[in-house]
């Protein structure tokens, strides 16, 4: 079947079975690699993108649930000019990543995070990061990085 | 995954006809069945969404009652019952993580009856009615052990309603990989009396422990609880915990969930 679908503002169509993930349809389809398929078990959350606002898992949701609906992967995360938004500088600045593999889905969710919530608690990151697996870094310094991109001081308990 | 073919109706009445075909599945938000179809578990010829009918979807609350519909996300639930049912809406904004909150819906969860599901613990606690295309269950007849409830094939749930009780809470210990309950304990507490259910521990899926019931509807305090006992009988064993550990840290939370309720 057909599907359409904005993403990163652009209207994309693309041929699509009933069983295509939306991870799939986004890598295979329109070319998209920077949406990372980790597990594909709905466990690590490195396929995170977001449809109509909302994070979710583009491993759990196919394609064809998306027709019509606004996505936004780490493709369109950076700034019109170009140059990397504030939560992919604030990564970059407080070292929130190592291997960079989590990293598409670590920003998605931090970017759906300071929506709903500009200037979270430690706590309130580190439970809206419970769907997002790292095993670089021990979440500090992403925890640190999505402080900075929220403009509130870096400042985190050791554990 | 096997192929099928993937249909959307806008309305009850066209999903139920979709669904008249032995070999088709109702999809709700698909956190737990897209997962098990990548198993092959699960192998539908045809998928009816049922995320593209708007009259499943939203809450209502009116006078002492909550309503949900079917489609509507553990996210929808978090954020609009937090006034009207504080204890429902902490449940639903700690089921699994953000993403599967965006996705996954009461009507699914509810329809699956996973063994260690939360919304479960919360419809048999709070004495809920679930409404479907055909009738109205009460909570006390629906749940039928593990993976199993009294909905009939072609049948959907339409709706859920939950009496508000005047004092609440679930506490759940959670599996850290899966994020699944350990066990989870929804205490409600209502003029008539407490409600007590259980979740992730017992073969026979959520349960209602009548015991602490009626200790608790004389004395509601985590007291009441702490000599009782829950028999071992019956509860999980596995990797993760033996059944006596369940039927253990059932009770505790038990005791927890009526000081967390106040």
């Amino acid at each position: 079947m057909k599907v359409t679908m904005h993403v990163n503002g652009r209207q994309v169509s693309g041929e699509a079975e009933g069983r295509t993930l939306l991870s799939a349809f986004l890598r295979e389809e329109l070319g998209l690699t920077g949406t990372h398929i980790g597990c594909d078990t709905s466990q690590c959350g490195a396929c995170t993108v977001h449809v109509d606002g909302k994070q979710v898992k583009s491993c759990t949701m196919f394609a064809a649930e998306a027709e019509g609906a606004e996505v936004t992967t780490i493709e369109g995360m950076a700034n019109a000019d170009g140059s990397l938004s504030a939560i992919q500088q604030a990564f970059q600045d407080y070292h929130g990543l190592q291997c960079g593999f989590c990293t598409p889905g670590m920003v998605m969710a931090a970017a759906a995070l300071l929506e709903e919530i500009p200037q979270p608690t430690e706590a309130q990151i580190r439970h809206h990061l419970d769907g997002n697996i790292c095993r670089c870094t021990g979440y500090h310094n992403i925890v640190k990085a999505i402080q900075a991109a929220s403009g509130q001081p870096v400042a985190v308990a050791a554990e | 995954m096997y192929n099928f073919d993937f249909v959307k109706p806008s309305t009850v009445e066209e999903a139920v006809a979709a669904l008249a075909d032995d070999e088709a599945q109702p999809l709700s938000g698909g956190q737990t069945l897209i997962p098990t179809m990548k198993q092959r578990l699960n192998a539908p010829e045809t998928l009816v969404s049922l995320l593209g009918i708007e009259a499943l979807k939203g809450v209502t609350v009116g006078g002492d009652r909550v309503t949900i519909g079917a489609a509507t996300t553990h996210a929808t639930v978090a954020r609009e019952v937090a006034e009207a049912y504080p204890a429902l809406a902490a449940l639903a904004g700690n089921i699994g993580d953000p993403a599967v909150r965006n996705r996954g819906t009461i009507g699914g969860s509810l329809a699956n009856n996973d063994p260690a599901a939360c919304y479960p613990a919360a419809a048999l606690a709070s004495g809920a009615t679930v409404v479907t295309n055909r009738r109205e269950i009460p909570a006390d007849e629906y749940f039928e052990g593990m993976f199993a409830t009294a909905l009939e094939e072609g049948e959907i749930i339409t709706r859920v309603t939950f009496p508000i009780p005047e004092a609440a809470a679930y506490v759940k210990f959670e599996q850290p990989a899966s994020r699944f309950a350990l066990a989870g304990v929804f205490v409600a507490k209502f003029a008539g009396g407490v409600r007590v259910a259980i979740t992730g521990a017992s073969e026979e899926g959520v349960f209602r422990w009548s015991e602490a019931e009626e200790a608790l509807s004389g004395n509601f305090s985590a007291g009441a609880v702490s000599a009782l006992s829950l028999d071992a009988d019956g509860m999980m064993a596995d990797l993760h915990g033996s059944a006596e550990y369940r039927a253990h840290l059932a009770k505790v939370l038990t005791g927890r969930a009526v000081t967390a309720a106040g």
